[in-house]
């Protein structure tokens, strides 16, 4: 298998009429799902363009889904864009990754307009509307390589220039191998999908459902401010897995929504994106004790995941959850400064090798040089692993230990510290809903941003019990609400710069 | 009322929230900000909003939701 479009039409040939991806107005079944994708791919594919960047301009629709597919039927790769992006935004990524063409909503127009693009653009109708070539698709098909580009997938929620990861056809057959595998995805699987198609996540259940015929359940987005809908619509489409961030997951625990309303159907929980509070998760176990937990971490880099961590014990709702053991198919190493394999219990920085680390960042060669790197520990041939930013260490039962971004890791009053580690504390509080630690170096000052009941002589008197003193916050500050970014995850970029002087 | 503002101005500002009517059906209040305003509400006013008040017709305006504030709160 070389492309994921093999894959899938093997799925289709299996599950023709079984429902491969819908929301709450539309549905595509598996044949419906390829037919679209087939239409769109030859309105692309006509252009004689290759290997170039298509720009989806569309919310999160079953036909973004064929769009995605249509683009890959095309021999082009796809770049989806938040439709409540800011205009000047897109513009960079556009400036990026340079799309021949760009796909949109036909409410979106005027927002195009403003883009300023002048290639080939359709309205998702217009590119449905053309009649399939099956001779041009599958000729497109037998000259791709596994090593072509599937999409180029922009972070979010940075300042500066956005840094397009590239991703290829290799890449996330490789990676969801592991993930079938693991999770035993089957035809039986319906996934609640929470996760935009912008962000590394949906890869995982996208990918997963097309290539063993299970169902994509679009979540539409505003039921996540509605809880009661939201559990109706889980259990009306019998959706028994998801794969959500944690703050979506908190959502459930911070208003005890299972005393009033239950997912009947559901059997496996998984999460990454950001830490999981235990006290959190533990609310989750406390209803459905034998649904299977897991914690998945890995960035964008590495398709999605790179490590991962089955929940097998009971944790404290002040401990941390490990975040496990490589993927299988997937190497990782933890490398001191010195670029040194580290001993078990040092901290050190994650490298991750293997066929789940993308190609590196579009048109970027400055920055692919500086995260795809060589591997450290052999220099016998050309290895490039990814270099994660991310600092961890193992545990004594030979586990990963997430201990905080590289980025995040400061040295204050002679320490070493994590600011993770402070967060961890506090949340395991009652009446804190949510928190963040910042450091503002300029002052030598580590602040906690939290949002919840406790008062800040509270959460500090609190702290002292948990913290040494060197890790405690010299700043609190409670907030009404805290900010999220587009992904659902706390926005620290924002909360740095409005709390830390730059 | 006065302070439902402010917190629903620190929630999201630039908002014209005194005369708004359609703070969720037209989007103006995502979900994530939603969350967030039930959380700062049940804080300040020390009511317990259930999952069961969470309904798009008690949020679409600030008046709706200083309703249910109001109904809570006896």
């Amino acid at each position: 298998m070389k492309t994921i479009i093999q894959s899938f039409e093997k799925t289709v040939n299996t599950f023709p009429d079984k429902t491969a991806v819908n929301d709450e107005i539309s549905s595509l079944s598996y044949t419906e799902l390829r037919d679209s994708a087939k239409r769109i791919g030859t309105s692309l594919a006509v252009s004689g363009k290759r290997k170039g960047a298509v720009a989806l301009y569309l919310k999160k629709t079953p036909v973004c889904a064929a769009a995605m597919l249509g683009t890959a039927y095309s021999g082009n790769f796809y770049v989806v864009i938040d439709t409540a992006m800011p205009v000047e935004r897109i513009k960079s990524i556009f400036a990026a990754v340079k799309p021949f063409a760009v796909i949109y909503e036909e409410e979106l127009s005027e927002s195009l307009n403003d883009i300023g693009f002048e290639g080939l653009s359709l309205t998702s109708a217009e590119a449905l509307s053309a009649e399939a070539d099956d001779k041009l698709l599958s000729e497109i098909q037998c000259k791709m390589t596994s090593t072509d580009l599937l999409y180029c997938l922009f972070t979010s929620g940075s300042t500066g220039v956005p840094k397009g990861t590239a991703v290829t056809h290799g890449n996330v057959l490789s990676y969801t191998d592991w993930f079938i595998n693991t999770f035993d995805i089957t035809s039986e699987t319906i996934f609640g999908s929470q996760t935009p198609f912008y962000f590394s996540m949906s890869v995982t259940d996208f990918y997963s459902s097309l290539r063993t015929g299970a169902q994509l359940a679009i979540i539409p987005k505003k039921y996540f401010a509605f809880p009661v809908k939201l559990v109706q619509y889980m259990n009306e489409k019998k959706v028994n897995t998801i794969y959500w961030v944690p703050s979506a997951l908190c959502i459930a625990a911070n208003m005890d929504l299972f005393k009033y309303m239950k997912p009947e159907y559901l059997r496996t929980v998984l999460f990454a994106g950001e830490v999981m509070p235990v006290k959190k998760l533990n609310y989750w176990i406390s209803y459905y004790p034998d649904v299977k937990y897991a914690n998945l971490f890995g960035p964008t880099e590495t398709t999605d995941i790179c490590t991962y961590y089955t929940v097998d014990r009971s944790f404290e709702d002040s401990e941390a959850l490990p975040i496990g053991a490589a993927c299988d198919n997937c190497s990782v190493a933890v490398i001191s400064e010195d670029g040194k394999e580290c001993a078990p219990g040092e901290e050190g920085e994650l490298y991750v090798g293997g066929p789940f680390v993308a190609a590196g960042y579009y048109n970027n060669p400055e920055k692919t040089a500086e995260a795809f790197v060589l591997n450290p520990l052999q220099s016998a041939y050309p290895e490039i692993v990814y270099k994660t930013g991310d600092i961890v260490k193992y545990n004594d039962r030979g586990e990963l230990l997430y201990c905080g971004r590289k980025d995040f890791q400061i040295k204050h009053m002679g320490y070493r510290i994590e600011l993770g580690e402070i967060e961890n504390a506090a949340l395991a509080e009652e009446g804190l809903k949510s928190c963040a630690c910042l450091f503002d170096k300029i002052n030598d000052k580590i602040i906690i941003v939290y949002e919840g009941s406790l008062s800040e002589d509270e959460l500090l008197s609190a702290l002292k019990k948990r913290v040494p003193d060197y890790m405690m916050p010299a700043v609190y500050k409670k907030l009404a609400a805290m900010p999220h970014n587009s992904n659902g995850k706390i926005d620290r970029a924002l909360l740095k710069k409005e709390y830390c002087p730059q | 009322m006065e302070k439902l503002l402010e917190i629903l101005e620190e929630v999201k500002p630039g908002v014209d929230f005194e005369n708004e009517t359609e703070l969720v059906d037209s989007g103006i209040l995502d979900s994530m900000t939603i969350i967030r305003l039930v959380t700062a509400i049940s804080d300040e006013y020390d009511i317990e909003i259930t999952p069961l008040d969470l309904v798009p017709e008690n949020f679409n305006s600030a008046k709706a939701i200083y309703e249910l504030i109001e109904r809570l709160s006896d």
